[in-house]
């Protein structure tokens, strides 16, 4: 790994300076990034961690749903998303291990939008709100692609804010070996309509499946998406399964979501 | 290089560090505590697990320089005062869940973790709390039974059912 200039801010303000460096890339709970750099796929001159800013951690009800924290670790959303959004912290406490939910955040995972990554869906389904240092961006313009996102050079999320739905699971199907996400579904049911995102299938990563979301507002059963079919032919397709076998995921799993949604 | 400061097994310490310095190479190279070991180095097999703030984290994948002024302990800070085994690794030796001893720490120290935070775990939620340590020896079994043992439940019973 080369090496770089550390800077550990202890609030918002501190962290925006720290980021106007040239070079300067946010670290959080280095879960995702550290491994990166190892392999120097990443090289940051500066690195600006965000562990050390509290107003950065935290799971509290506010306007507009729960707020959680940009450096707030997947462990800590389990415990304290529970009474309030109940497949939230299911979610959260499912990723990876419980090293890596003791160090990995919201903020590095929506931040990094891993085609295979388990909050995008849950942030694209619930119609979050993903606040950064400069501004509120909504979930359907945040996500632009696997690995992809609207943040500009030196933005930083500092908070995610989820409206609750009157019922929501996420079903994961794992890859065994990383634990992460071969496909998974997070369906959340408003009052003005279902909401069906998908991840861990497709090219494009996180995605709606539309035609899902209206047969499930006329009709929220698992039945109701029974004639429907998954195109696959923008799936990805490696050793863990092919682009059809993700498409088919994408219904099993979505007919799963909707039967455990609460 | 700059010093850092932090607590490890109770005791305050400082040792050179540089910004892409890892907590392991910082426990083992700086510090000499080299029974927090390093098997893949890409925060896959948890043989590298120690307590950050009484939580479980690899200590392949947090840098040094930002875990500074925390409270660490690691495999050596696991004995009794008198330096007998402690509750966890004594029941990993009573119950055969080691071979190569390699996964050992990383077992202990994720298990202390896991105990501390659910103290009757059932066996499902031993296997889903260990998720993150790879064993090539054990077939993992012996490693259930040590940590249902360590809880103060009859492992032997369990495994029975
Ligand atoms: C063994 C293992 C298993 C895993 N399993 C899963 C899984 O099942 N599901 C899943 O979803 N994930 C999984 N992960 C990934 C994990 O959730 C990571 O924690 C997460 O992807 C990144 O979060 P982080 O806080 O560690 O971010 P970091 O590694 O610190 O950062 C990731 C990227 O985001 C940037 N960044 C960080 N914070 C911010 C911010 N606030 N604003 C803007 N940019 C920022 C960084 O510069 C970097 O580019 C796994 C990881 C490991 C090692
Ligand atoms: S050495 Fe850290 S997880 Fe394998
Ligand atoms: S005892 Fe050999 S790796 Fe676990």
């Amino acid at each position: 790994m080369h090496n770089f200039e550390f800077v550990k801010p202890s609030s918002i303000a501190d962290a925006v300076a720290a980021m106007s460096t040239e070079g300067a890339q946010p670290l959080s709970g280095g879960q995702t990034l550290l491994p990166t750099m190892k392999q120097r796929l990443a090289a940051p001159e500066v690195l600006v961690s965000l562990t050390g800013i509290a107003e950065l951690q935290g799971v509290c009800m506010g306007e507009g749903g729960l707020h959680i924290g940009a450096a707030t670790p997947h462990a800590v959303v389990a415990r304290e998303a529970l009474a309030h959004y109940p497949a939230l912290a299911s979610l959260a406490g499912g990723i990876g291990d419980p090293a890596v939910r003791n160090r990995g955040t919201i903020g590095g995972s929506v931040a990094n939008n891993d085609p295979a990554a388990c909050y995008p869906a849950a942030v694209l389904a619930s119609g979050a709100t993903v606040v950064t240092d400069r501004r509120r961006i909504a979930a359907e313009d945040y996500f632009q692609g696997m690995f992809t996102t609207a943040l500009e050079e030196g933005e930083f999320i500092t908070q995610v804010i989820f409206p609750i739905p009157q019922a929501a699971a996420y079903v994961k199907f794992n890859q065994p070996a990383s634990r992460f996400a071969l496909t998974a579904v997070f369906v959340a049911k408003f009052a003005d309509g279902v909401r069906v995102a998908v991840t861990g299938a497709s090219n494009n990563g996180v995605f709606r499946w539309e035609e899902a979301e209206a047969a499930l507002s006329a009709d929220f059963a698992a039945g109701a998406i029974a004639g429907l079919t998954v195109p696959s032919d923008d799936m990805i397709s490696d050793l863990h399964g092919s682009a059809a076998y993700r498409a088919n995921l994408v219904k099993v799993l979505t007919g799963r979501a909707v039967t455990a949604a609460r | 290089m700059t010093n850092v400061t932090m607590t490890v097994n109770g005791k305050s310490v400082s040792a050179p560090a540089e910004g892409r310095t890892l907590l392991v190479e910082y426990l083992r190279t700086g510090l000499g505590l080299t029974g927090t070991h390093v098997g893949c180095d890409t925060s896959q097999c948890g043989a590298c697990v120690v307590h950050v703030d009484g939580r479980a984290v690899k200590s392949c994948t947090v840098f040094a320089m930002d875990v500074e002024g925390s409270d660490v302990r690691t495999i050596e800070g696991m004995a009794n005062a008198d330096g007998s085994l402690g509750v966890v690794q004594q029941a990993f030796q009573d119950h055969h869940g080691l071979q190569c001893g390699f996964c050992t720490p990383g077992m202990v120290m994720t298990t202390a973790a896991l105990l501390a935070e659910n103290p009757r775990p059932s066996e499902a939620e031993v296997r889903h709390g260990l998720e993150g340590n790879i064993c090539r020896c054990t077939g993992y079994h012996n490693i259930v039974k040590a940590v249902l043992a360590a809880s103060g439940q009859d492992a032997d019973a369990i495994a029975a059912q």
